[in-house]
């Protein structure tokens, strides 16, 4: 890997695609705001476009690039490009009574599953089998499935605590269907079989979204000539090698937020404080502690599926620069419908019919925006909104906050011009400059991290040796991401008591972190990109429909 | 009266379970999601009344034991239910005529029924808490002076222990054990009783209680909470916000403390809740306001969904109830079982409807 110098970041929002170009010394070079496109692939090709643009960017020193996406999670939401996944539990005669994907929407279940079976096998909180592992019967469901499955899921019982009969697993597969995508539940998600499945499951079915972004990524990068080395933003707002994130997907479906809130602590150089995200259509608040976006204690839904992977805890509300106001019995009303990106055609000050909050912010004096004088009748009404939006504003910083006294609030996103400087609860309301494209920055100066969640059995070496092992893990987790080992540190250590249990056991949550290292894993990226083996669709019409 | 537990009370029955665990209990949603699956299954078991049933029929009272930690990981086989229900009328020498949730609080109050639907046997109207708590003799049937034996524990596999024992205390600290070797967690059966002991031993009417505080914050017109309120009776001790949690893990039990800011109307109020995986005590600048038996519960402000000790957290917008437990709680004997002393307090137990009364 090249020793890094300018990187550019790029984040795929709702509305807008945005990208950044830093220098070595992490000085903003160029950024560039273009609409997203249906088909994602378009709007980074535009994003790239613009921002190479730019005066003095020279190609040749764009060493790196990140891209952050919640792009996974639209394909979710709308069942595209999902692979039809083998589902293997293991945990036979255990968990029979909820079978895998039993909550699952109907279609959307019909759209990703190959096939499920619960195999003998699976471990016990305290590492002994909990039955012994029946290869047989995996071997036995992967000739049932083995025209129409394009991926493997495999989740066992209390993998957290030993891997061991997935590994197995993942043998049998190897074996029996060849090089197809496998998706190991001890790698996705924490305890919490259900959950954790789930996640697993999502994350073999949007191995293809992944690589399509990954390829349309290199596409416009190869245009300029570029062959940089590429990651992807993950949900905690760090960054992972993009071999690493055609594997575990997934984890990139949150990085969104996670981005904001870092380019936020980048651009003000704080590492604790509360931090608001205002765009188009939604305003996201969440917390800066200790240099990362605190992560929510409990598991996420996606397209309705409960899952226990680790997501930024943020407080989301229907309020953006471009939220339309209107008059409902007396009293304004905001949102949550919103002109997006025709603000600058539809809004009042721009010449449009419609009352925005970028209209209230010009009213009350904010913003210097458009025309003013085209406000004309509505100002009170404005004026009105802007002091409920406060209200709405105030509120939401209040309920992430973890204690009393004041804090500091970065205020970033293209529409953070509405935020007030004075607010219940916070001591200084800071807007640094770029704070347009924080995102897109986030994405560029993101660290590379590694995560440790699960149970250790405390033995001889007593709590101390089980810290130990979970911060070992951690830094070789960062290590394997893409970390240069020489500055990987911990940043985060968790633990969490297991109740009504009276054997020493204990659950520890870890995260290392560390700047971008040397690897090798670009180098054999194109070619793994290539030669990506989809053993369903090998076998012909047997492939989804 | 007979009613079918169908999905839609299923799901309204597991958000009442949530309220009724008082904090502990654990999350019912895997019992529901696997009495969903048993119902799809097998078709959906009858809730009937005690008085329904012959007086000498025969009451299995059952469910989970352990961690729940453990629960969410290693889900059950399924067949748990009906293999304690064989075993003990081999035991008996007598047929099992419906089966009964030891205790409505929490994942318990569920398990039952997705066994009695595989079973197609009814569910009484009835359980042995009427709310959650920790240990296996802290039931209304303890109190009846019912015996705890013969219990019998069987896990996913097919292992099944008897047990015997002098005691509810030695029931409560063999069966803990033997939970700990099936892996943390297991499923059982303690206090079996007839139809005519039930009448008097047990808390009645629970099950249809859960389903309607689900029904009644699922059908609100207006504030869920409020709806809430006025099902149960329940005094709101609180709406604010969690400024503080401290848990800790001792012996098995997760203990701590729970702060809430009053907000609005509230604000300037700071309640303390002390926890033992149940809450137990909520005390106002140390003043008591509602202590076990009584249910306290943490409710979501918004939502109006119950919010189990382990998931409590900063900066959540919350509303804290106290209710009346059931009066068997509040005799002597059910004091002594589990008022605030056999807790660890060091004072006399006073209901919340007098506490609440003499509130400033």
């Amino acid at each position: 890997m090249p020793h890094p110098d300018c990187r550019l970041g790029i984040d795929v929002g709702g509305t807008n695609t945005d990208a950044a170009i830093l220098d070595s010394a992490d000085r903003v070079l160029a950024k560039a705001k273009v609409a997203c496109t249906p088909d994602i692939t378009g709007g980074i090709t535009a994003a790239i476009d613009a921002v190479m643009r730019a005066p003095g960017i020279d190609v040749g020193r764009i060493t790196h690039v990140m891209l952050g996406t919640t792009h996974a999670t639209n394909a979710v939401l709308e069942r595209r490009k999902l692979r039809r996944v083998a589902v293997i539990r293991i945990g036979g005669p255990a968990t029979y009574a909820i079978r895998p994907m039993f909550e699952w929407p109907r279609d959307l279940a019909d759209a990703v599953s190959a096939g499920e079976t619960i195999v003998d096998g699976g471990i016990e909180f305290d590492g002994r089998d909990l039955s012994p592992f029946d290869g047989d019967a995996v071997a036995r469901f992967l000739g049932e499935v083995a025209g129409a499955a394009e991926a493997v899921a495999i989740t066992s019982v209390f993998a957290p605590v030993s891997p061991r009969h997935e590994l197995l697993a993942a043998e049998v597969v190897k074996r029996e269907l060849g090089e197809v995508p496998t998706s190991l539940s001890h790698e996705i998600g924490s305890v919490g079989l259900l959950e954790r499945e789930n996640a697993t499951i999502l994350n073999a079915a949007l191995v293809d979204v992944a690589r399509d972004v990954a390829s349309a990524m290199q596409e416009a990068l190869a245009v300029h000539g570029m062959q940089p080395a590429t990651f992807f933003a993950q949900n905690d707002g760090t960054l992972m090698a993009l071999d690493h994130a055609l594997r575990y997907p997934v984890l990139t479906i949150g990085s969104g937020p996670a981005n904001s809130i870092r380019g936020a602590a980048f651009l003000t150089g704080t590492t604790d404080s509360l931090v608001v995200d205002v765009g188009g259509t939604s305003t996201d608040v969440g917390v800066l502690a200790n240099g990362f976006p605190r992560e929510s204690s409990y598991g996420v839904e996606i397209g309705g599926i409960r899952t226990n992977f680790r997501m930024p805890d943020l407080v989301t509300i229907a309020l953006g620069g471009g939220s339309v106001i209107s008059l409902e019995s007396g009293a304004a009303r905001i949102g949550p419908r919103s002109v997006g990106y025709r603000l600058e055609t539809e809004a009042l000050v721009f010449g449009g019919a419609v009352a925005t909050l970028t209209d209230s912010a010009v009213a009350t004096g904010r913003a210097a925006l458009g025309n003013p004088r085209l406000i004309g009748e509505h100002r009170r009404l404005l004026e009105h909104a802007a002091r409920q939006a406060d209200a709405m504003l105030a509120d939401a910083i209040d309920r992430v906050k973890t204690s009393k006294g004041d804090r500091a609030l970065i205020a970033v996103g293209g529409g953070s011009i509405l935020v007030p400087d004075d607010i219940p609860g916070v001591s200084e309301v800071i807007r640094p400059s770029h704070f347009d494209a924080a995102n897109a920055i986030g994405a560029a100066i993101a660290s590379v991290s590694g995560n440790v969640d699960r149970i250790f059995h405390i033995g001889a070496g007593g709590r101390e040796a089980a810290l130990d092992e979970a911060c070992e893990e951690a830094r070789e987790h960062a290590v394997g991401a893409g970390a240069d080992p020489g500055t990987v540190q911990i940043v985060e250590i968790e633990e969490i008591p297991l109740a009504y249990l009276t054997s020493p056991a204990v659950r520890i949550r870890a995260k290392a972190a560390g700047a971008l290292g040397g690897g090798q894993q670009e180098q054999h990226l194109h070619a793994r990109l290539a030669r990506q083996p989809r053993a369903g669709r090998q076998s012909g019409p047997a492939a989804r429909p | 009266m007979k009613r079918l537990l169908d999905s839609d009370a299923l799901r309204a029955l597991a958000r009442g379970c949530a309220v009724l665990g008082a904090g502990g209990g654990g999350d019912p949603y895997l019992g529901l999601l696997q009495a969903l699956q048993a119902t799809e299954d097998f078709g959906p078991a009858l809730l009937v009344d005690l008085d329904e049933l012959p007086d000498d029929s025969l009451i299995m009272p059952c469910g989970g034991i352990g961690a729940p930690t453990v629960t969410i990981e290693k889900i059950e086989n399924g067949d748990e239910g009906a293999r304690l229900r064989d075993h003990l009328e081999y035991m008996t020498g007598r047929r099992v005529a419906a089966l009964m949730s030891a205790e409505i609080g929490g994942a318990n109050g569920l398990l039952p029924i997705s066994w009695a639907a595989r079973m197609g046997l009814p569910v009484v109207d009835a359980d042995g808490m009427g709310r959650a708590f920790p240990e296996v003799p802290q039931v209304t049937m303890h109190l009846a002076g019912i015996s705890p034996s013969p219990a019998i524990m069987t896990d996913e596999r097919g292992n099944l222990v008897v047990f015997r024992t002098i005691s509810g205390h030695w029931m409560e600290r063999l069966e803990r054990a033997a939970a700990v070797e099936f892996g943390g967690a297991a499923s059982a059966t303690e206090y079996t009783l007839t139809v005519a002991q039930a009448r008097g031993a047990t808390v009645r009417n629970s099950v249809s209680l859960a389903i309607s505080i689900g029904q009644a914050v699922a059908s609100a017109a207006g504030s869920p909470v409020d709806a809430l309120i006025t099902e149960v009776g329940a005094f709101r001790l609180v709406t604010g916000k969690v400024s503080d949690v401290e848990r800790r893990t001792t012996s098995g039990f997760v203990r701590g403390s729970v702060l809430v800011e009053g907000l609005g109307e509230d604000a300037g109020r700071l309640i303390r809740l002390e926890l033992q995986n149940e809450n137990l005590v909520a005390l106002e600048q140390g003043r008591v306001l509602a202590s076990v038996p009584d249910l306290i519960s943490v409710l979501d402000s918004e939502t109006a969904g119950a919010i189990v000790t382990e998931r409590v957290r900063y900066g959540q917008r919350v509303t804290v109830i106290a209710f009346a437990c059931d009066p068997v709680w509040r005799t002597p004997r059910g004091i002594a079982a589990a008022g605030p002393r056999a807790f660890g307090y060091d004072f006399d137990y006073l209901s919340v409807e007098e506490l609440a009364g003499a509130a400033p």
